[in-house]
């Protein structure tokens, strides 16, 4: 399950409420965008590219490992020059599904869960109390939701709209999108005011 | 200062790579070598001329692995074959080390076919003067396979195939008795196919076989398990002689 906001700040400003963090690589492997906005969307395009130059040469899909790693050793190469990037790798191949996250530093490390970018403490406090291996897909989106919602929530750097994904073995599909506005309203209900009460009473006679 | 910047093979008015065609001789003088591909398992059988007596035969083996999964045997220049057979190797670990996942047998064929057709493009150098037979099983799908190379730089993939010496008769026998077959009948029958060409006996042949079972063990026959083999390829053989004979006698 992958989820991200859709926030893009610049220092305090708050650049973009729209910004799909969520990238598709290819119909069965995402990646998602923590970290400079350009780098990310840059070198994740550049990771389709070589899945599509392996899956045309090898006559099979690349393995998540497998382009995890040409992710990591591209940012390597680069390293002390200055890209930022925090990114998940989460796929499905021949061994089942695959998680690694990989950084500017070209760090790369394989997981069941990872949270990344500035709100990822929140969101590390959530997922963690409520993760279990065996979730079904339904708990697992929803945690994943309240997650970004819960990082949003505290984090200025963080919101828009909270999309989730589920990675299956068929591929990608996009599960939700939700206004993490509308979903403070819809986890913390406000009740009604007296005023209001009185107002539907004098009508309902 | 020399220069290494002239091609050495060009093409000839008719549209031939002479250096290319040579090298093929040089592959048709080498020992036979016979490679099969049953359902579980992949054979690879080579001529061995006598070995001297005071020599090490182990340090001159002919059946060589690439990785744990991958066999390779060759006919032709054994020093090239030493060159390109150390490139292989090294490009398996590389593999692993960037993509986490062990080579495909097509991938690392691939790879040795791309060296082969960049020597015959390339200033200064000479054609390897060999062609490769390739066995083994690919990671996860555990598909046995067999391949073949050569000195221009071609590929493809074969049930059954030979190379070196006698390789058109050695590949006739192949294509009128091959058919699926699976454990010690693959073995005998990439043995059956050699002794079409070589004396008879285990130590004029050498022999490895790898199993789906065991994909991470190239099991190099002792001398004495293919004189056994050997013995029992003779003993159908006379049987099927005499088969054929005793209904004759008998009308």
């Amino acid at each position: 399950m992958v989820a991200a906001d859709s926030r893009a700040s610049m220092g305090g400003y708050i650049s973009s409420q729209s910004v799909k963090k969520i990238i598709e690589i290819n119909p069965y492997m995402l990646g998602t965008m923590a970290g400079g906005a350009a780098d990310c969307q840059f070198w994740h395009r550049n990771l389709g590219i070589k899945c599509r130059l392996h899956a045309l040469a090898n006559k099979r899909r690349i393995s998540v490992s497998g382009a995890s790693k040409l992710l990591a050793n591209m940012l390597y190469s680069y390293r002390g020059m200055g890209l930022s990037v925090g990114t998940m790798i989460a796929g499905w191949d021949e061994t089942g599904p695959g998680l690694y996250y990989v950084d500017n530093e070209g760090g790369r490390l394989k997981g069941d869960r990872f949270s990344v970018g500035s709100g990822s403490p929140y969101a590390y406090g959530v997922l963690d109390s409520g993760y279990k291996y065996d979730m079904s897909v339904e708990e697992t989106s929803e945690l994943a939701r309240r997650s970004i919602y819960h990082a949003t929530f505290r984090d200025g750097a963080s919101g828009g709209v909270a999309s989730v994904y589920h990675v299956g073995p068929e591929g990608w599909t996009k599960l939700s999108g939700d206004d993490v506005e509308e979903l403070h309203y819809h986890y913390y209900p406000v009740a009604p005011a007296i005023a209001e009460q009185v107002m539907e009473e004098a009508t309902a006679e | 200062m020399a220069r290494y910047d002239r091609a050495i093979t060009v093409f000839s008015p008719d549209g031939h790579l002479f250096q290319v065609e040579y090298a093929l001789e040089a592959v048709r003088k080498g020992n036979a070598a016979v490679g099969v591909r049953g359902t579980d398992t992949v054979v690879l059988a080579v001529e061995k001329k006598s070995t001297p007596k005071l020599q090490d035969s182990r340090s001159a083996r002919k059946i060589v692995s690439l990785d744990n999964h991958i066999a390779l045997a060759c006919a032709g220049l054994k020093a090239d074959a030493r060159v390109l057979i150390n490139k292989a190797r090294i490009e398996c670990q590389s593999h692993r080390l960037t993509l986490e996942d062990p080579v495909t047998v097509e991938y690392i064929t691939r790879y040795i076919a791309g060296l082969q057709q960049k020597y015959t493009q390339s200033g200064g150098v000479r054609p390897f003067g060999l062609s490769t037979l390739i066995v083994g099983f690919d990671p996860y799908t555990r598909i046995p396979a067999l391949y073949q190379t050569d000195p221009s730089g071609t590929f493809s993939a074969w049930k059954a195939n030979a190379t070196g010496r006698n390789s058109n008769s050695i590949r006739e026998f192949l294509e009128k008795n091959y058919k699926e077959s699976s454990g010690q009948e693959t073995v005998k029958l990439a043995i059956r196919a050699l002794l079409e060409v070589v004396e008879s006996g285990g130590k004029n042949i050498e022999v490895a076989v790898m199993t789906r079972e065991e994909e991470g063990v190239l099991k190099q026959l002792e001398e004495e398990e293919i004189d056994i083999i050997v013995a029992e390829i003779e003993a159908e053989k006379a049987a099927a002689e005499a088969a054929k004979k005793g209904p004759a006698k008998e009308t």
